[in-house]
């Protein structure tokens, strides 16, 4: 399944809970706000990091790019646009929007 | 594929509907079909005929009105949530209705996936 | 609608009554969605298992007291509740502060829960 994570992991727990949450193989998309997660030298990068060995996580790049953070882009995270977005949910049989 | 999608914040407080509007017409340009866009809690402002965004801004209110035109999509916004929002039919943008929350359960039985965007 | 094309909805609740709308309105939806006769499930993660928390009053802050609307759910057919064992302990709660019968269940174990839903409504 897809897990959409929209907000910053220093301010809301949302992240958090996904990752607690999700089962080996999911996806993980992080937009607005929740692409501050996959930043490099983020507070919170090493825990992103070891997710990233049992879920992809991929993150919305017009939301990096809006907030002046596309050349910080972590390790181990997919950027994809919208057309990513859309693909992303139709590959996979549901969703669930960690608001 | 047939998307459903809701949306729970209001215009340009929170960037919902800025990222629901963008995954339609992603959807759209991909082939997919969009079957509603249900509005829901302060998403019901998304309606409002009454919005004025300054000039150099994107006018959200009318750019869902010139979708739901543009493309035949359903734009449905929950009646109890409206209504205790000052949303009526007299300043209800072009394009959308007002309906009952039935219709988001309709849309989540009907569409393939849904997808919902809020705060 | 019958047993074989109902769908698996489940509705993910998150957040604490009364400081936003978002778990009356959440419940409204439930409600609802009781007379489509899908297979419904609610789960209360985070700080959404402060709704089910026994003892709301709320004369002194004029809003509806809309907790007795949770023991009506049974009524609806609605008795699939999942509250985060996390959740809880991380609030100083447990099973016999809930309003409702419910059932606990870890994170990963909701998170195995959501792998086998159609649709998921978080609000």
């Amino acid at each position: 399944m897809l897990h959409i994570v929209n907000k910053s992991p220093l301010e809301r727990s949302a992240l958090d809970s996904c990752l607690a949450a999700a089962q080996p193989g999911a996806a993980v998309l992080l937009i607005e706000d929740g692409v501050y997660a996959a930043t490099r030298g983020h507070a919170g990068e090493g825990k992103l990091r070891a997710a990233s060995a049992h879920l992809q996580i991929y993150v919305l790049a017009p939301d990096l790019e809006a907030r002046g953070m596309a050349q910080s882009l972590a390790d181990g995270v997919k950027p994809i646009d919208y057309a990513g977005f859309v693909e992303l949910v139709a590959q996979h049989r549901n969703c669930q929007s960690w608001l | 594929m047939n998307f459903g999608i809701l949306v729970n914040e209001g215009p340009y407080t929170h960037q919902a509907s800025d990222s629901a509007y963008q995954f339609c017409r992603a959807a759209l340009a991909a082939g997919h079909q969009i079957q509603r866009v249900f509005f829901y809690h302060d998403g019901v402002n998304n309606a409002s005929r009454l919005t004025e965004p300054p000039q150099d801004d994107r006018n959200i209110v009318n750019r869902w009105s010139k979708f739901a035109a543009e493309h035949k999509v359903d734009l449905v916004v929950c009646v109890a949530a409206a209504l205790r929002r000052g949303i009526k039919d007299e300043n209800l943008a072009a394009g959308f209705r007002i309906s009952g929350l039935g219709q988001l359960i309709e849309s989540s039985i009907q569409a393939d996936r849904m997808v919902t965007f809020g705060d | 609608m019958s047993e074989g094309t109902a769908k698996k909805i489940m509705y993910v609740n998150r957040k604490a009554p009364y400081g936003t709308i978002y778990a009356l309105e959440s419940l409204e939806v439930v409600l609802i969605a009781a007379a489509f006769d899908q297979e419904v499930s609610l789960v209360f993660m985070d700080d959404g298992v402060y709704q089910l928390k026994k003892g709301h009053q709320t004369k002194g802050i004029e809003m509806k007291n809309f907790q007795p609307t949770y023991r009506a759910l049974d009524d609806y057919d609605v008795n699939k509740l999942y509250v985060e064992k996390e959740a809880l302990q991380a609030r100083g709660l447990s099973q016999e502060d809930m309003c409702v019968p419910v059932e606990v269940k870890s994170a990963a174990e909701i998170g195995k829960l959501m792998e086998e839903q159609d649709v998921l409504l978080s609000f």
